[in-house]
């Protein structure tokens, strides 16, 4: 009997689920996620985990608390390396240690992705390599890989047409392309990791509240990696951690685009690469003085209130701001 | 041209060493104080890890001092100590501190940069030269090493509370003031003054190993003289990692033989910690490792507040102290830390480890 693989619906999963999810499928394991981010799951990770640890990763353990009794095994990579010359956050690097001593759970399934030298090479023998631990054929293995790859192409171009990860991720393993999406008038650039972006329940839903507000929201998933890039060379020097180029380089190049009206990013505490990158972004934002910047640092500690009087007095300079706009305009 | 370059514990004794012996001018920064870290938080980004906050504080008075360019170590990650002099060098300007920065670490594009940094430090002095000056910094870090783990073997042995680091004082000084060449004549006067103390050789005291983030290990300041205060309390404290080793092991690629290397502790973390996570976190989990394996009574781990790599680390440690029943304490410092606090962490773990002890032998 083939086993049952819960993926956590944290961290990693806002980039990379449909490539996962398509490669588990094509294997013939039945996948299981673990539900979006709730009361009890937030609980249940900050009293797993020690309180040093940032936000994401404590959600992360209440994701698998969530999956620990539904599962044979828990898929969760551990990303060394995302890019040549380039590494992920040291957390993400000892994920699977650090929840393996600290929580009780099933097997890991915990492939070690490193493309610090080489870029492909080391993608297929993981791949291989995992199909060989879950029974797989090799000629099996080679077709769900390749569809795992092209699926991964298409979500990231349908993010970068202006679609959110769990929009693009149900189209794409549907297998119904999304068509461009008109791009709003004006929009507020919410910055940072996508697991605090796109999760609701610990950045108190910021996007559904912009968008009661009449304003688009755009990300940083939505800029092409080659204009991430090109952006981040404006940098000092080249920046070591792959999520905080797309971080720095997606802030930089909203900072010179007209559409956006102001530009929010959102920290966790705690995170040892957004107090560098936060620091980098605030900076370059005060240079260009084009439009408001608003640094948001979430903790489970976030309280609500505290956090909408500050947005509401951003977007109330946004807003005014782009009245006068039009005012000088006409 | 007036160098300076930030404080790590007795690295300024090395450096100023080094710089001085290749003729350059050097001004050290005043020693790290509570106002080097009021200037740090004020001005370094709110969740910057504490090393960043002093090294800023420390720039800060060195200007003041009259430096125009600082010296700096870098890498290429996943720790944020690789970023630390662009971000810092940001910073500074911004405040009208023009600071020329020297950072040291392997070049982005090609040797040849690297070699024109310490070029611009050296000078007209030959390669020679240079290499000379080096090997008389790290011999006075190697013997500065040697004072440290004798004191640390004599603190709790000693009669006269104190004593030991009075003695320690005076060593430090005569090799501080050691020109080249008279270097074995200086530590030989150095030992003569640890020998002076008093002792009671056969006194039972409790070990502990200190095992954690190297800026945190290395800087009194920071850690609140924590191996003073372990020893003030009966305990002899062994350290994980030493200014010299840490040089011979990331500047000279462990090319110096005879000196302790991190690699057997990687190697005994690897049932730990599957893969190296930046920092010394994996060095921290296997020099744990080692220690329950040498039977010493416990272990305390050093981090900033924030740290990465010591954060896995930490949550790992709690399997090797259950597998190898050696009690561990994680000690998380920042700029809140009070004193207060930490003695009181101390003597009770210090306690629970005599009583232990105590136990086992009766």
């Amino acid at each position: 009997m083939k086993p049952v693989v819960g993926i956590p619906r944290a961290l990693l999963y806002y980039q990379y689920y449909p490539l996962w999810r398509t490669f588990l499928d094509g294997l013939g394991v039945a996948v299981v996620v673990s539900p979006p981010t709730g009361r009890a799951i937030l609980q249940d990770g900050l009293a797993a985990l020690g309180t040093d640890v940032c936000l994401p990763v404590k959600v992360a353990a209440g994701h698998l608390m969530a999956l620990r009794d539904k599962v044979d095994l828990i898929f969760l990579p551990r990303l060394v390396s995302a890019a040549k010359r380039e590494y992920a956050c040291p957390k993400l690097m000892g994920l699977p240690d650090l929840v393996r001593h600290s929580l009780d759970l099933p097997p890991l399934l915990a492939p070690v992705i490193d493309r610090y030298r080489h870029d492909n090479w080391p993608l297929l023998r993981v791949a291989l390599a995992l199909g060989h631990r879950l029974g797989a054929s090799v000629p099996t293995v080679v077709r769900a890989y390749r569809r795992a790859l092209a699926c991964h192409r298409q979500y990231v171009q349908t993010m970068e047409a202006g679609y959110f990860p769990d929009e693009a991720g149900e189209a794409v393993c549907a297998g119904k392309p999304l068509d461009k999406r008109a791009p709003a008038e004006a929009v507020v650039a919410v910055i940072g990791h996508p697991y605090t972006v796109y999760d609701r329940e610990i950045n108190l839903n910021l996007a559904g509240r912009l968008s009661r507000m009449g304003l688009g929201v755009c990300t940083a998933e939505q800029v092409p990696e080659a204009t991430v890039r090109r952006a981040a060379t404006a940098l000092p020097k080249h920046l070591f951690w792959t999520a905080g180029q797309q971080v720095v380089g997606a802030a930089f190049h909203y900072l010179t685009e007209n559409r956006v009206a102001g530009m929010i990013s959102v920290m966790s505490f705690g995170c040892g690469p957004d107090s560098m990158t936060g620091e980098l972004i605030a900076r370059q934002a005060r240079q260009s003085g084009r439009i408001p910047h608003l640094t948001l640092t979430l903790d489970e500690h976030a309280a609500e209130t505290g956090v909408l009087t500050r947005l509401e007095a951003f977007l109330d300079m946004v807003l005014s701001r782009r009245e006068g706009d039009i005012a000088t305009c006409g | 041209m007036r160098v300076s370059f930030p404080h790590m514990g007795n690295l300024w004794i090395s450096v100023k060493a080094m710089l001085d012996s290749l003729g350059a001018e050097v001004v050290c920064a005043p020693p790290t104080s509570q106002r080097t870290l009021s200037l740090g938080v004020r001005y370094a980004p709110e969740g910057a890890c504490l090393p960043l906050k002093l090294n800023v504080g420390n720039f800060i008075e060195a200007a003041e001092a009259g430096a125009d360019t600082v010296i700096m170590a870098g890498g290429c990650g996943p720790c944020r100590f690789g970023y630390y002099a662009q971000v810092e060098q940001a910073i500074l300007d911004d405040l009208g501190y023009h600071l020329r920065f020297l950072v040291l670490e392997p070049p982005e594009k090609h040797a040849r940069e690297l070699v024109a940094r310490i070029r611009s430090i050296t000078g007209t002095k030959s390669w020679w030269q240079v290499l000379g000056s080096v090997r008389h910094g790290f011999g006075l870090a190697r013997c500065l090493d040697a004072l440290e783990i004798r004191a640390q073997w004599l603190r709790p042995r000693e009669i006269q509370p104190g004593s030991t680091d009075r003695a320690l004082a005076g060593a430090e000084k005569e090799i501080a003031t050691a020109r080249p060449g008279e270097v074995s004549q200086a530590f030989r006067r150095a030992q003569a003054h640890l020998e002076t103390v008093e002792r009671e050789v056969d006194r039972p005291v409790v070990r502990v190993g200190v095992v954690g983030e190297i800026f945190t290990l290395l800087e009194p300041f920071v850690n609140l003289d924590l191996m003073q205060r372990l020893g003030r309390l009966g305990v002899e404290a062994t350290r994980s990692v030493y200014l010299s080793e840490w040089i011979n092991e990331h500047l000279f690629m462990g090319f110096y033989p005879g000196i302790r290397s991190a690699r057997s502790a990687r190697q005994a973390s690897r049932p730990y910690l599957g893969h190296f996570v930046g920092g010394h976190g994996q060095e921290t989990v296997g020099a744990s490792v080692l220690y329950g394996e040498q039977k010493v009574d416990g272990v305390i781990q050093l981090l900033p507040f924030t740290c990465m790599p010591e954060i896995v680390a930490q949550h790992v440690l709690s399997a090797v102290s259950r597998d190898k029943g050696i009690p561990v304490m994680t000690l998380v410092l920042d700029e809140q830390t009070g004193e207060a606090g930490l003695t009181t962490r101390l003597e009770a773990f210090v306690d629970m480890l005599r009583g232990q002890k105590g136990g086992i032998c009766a």
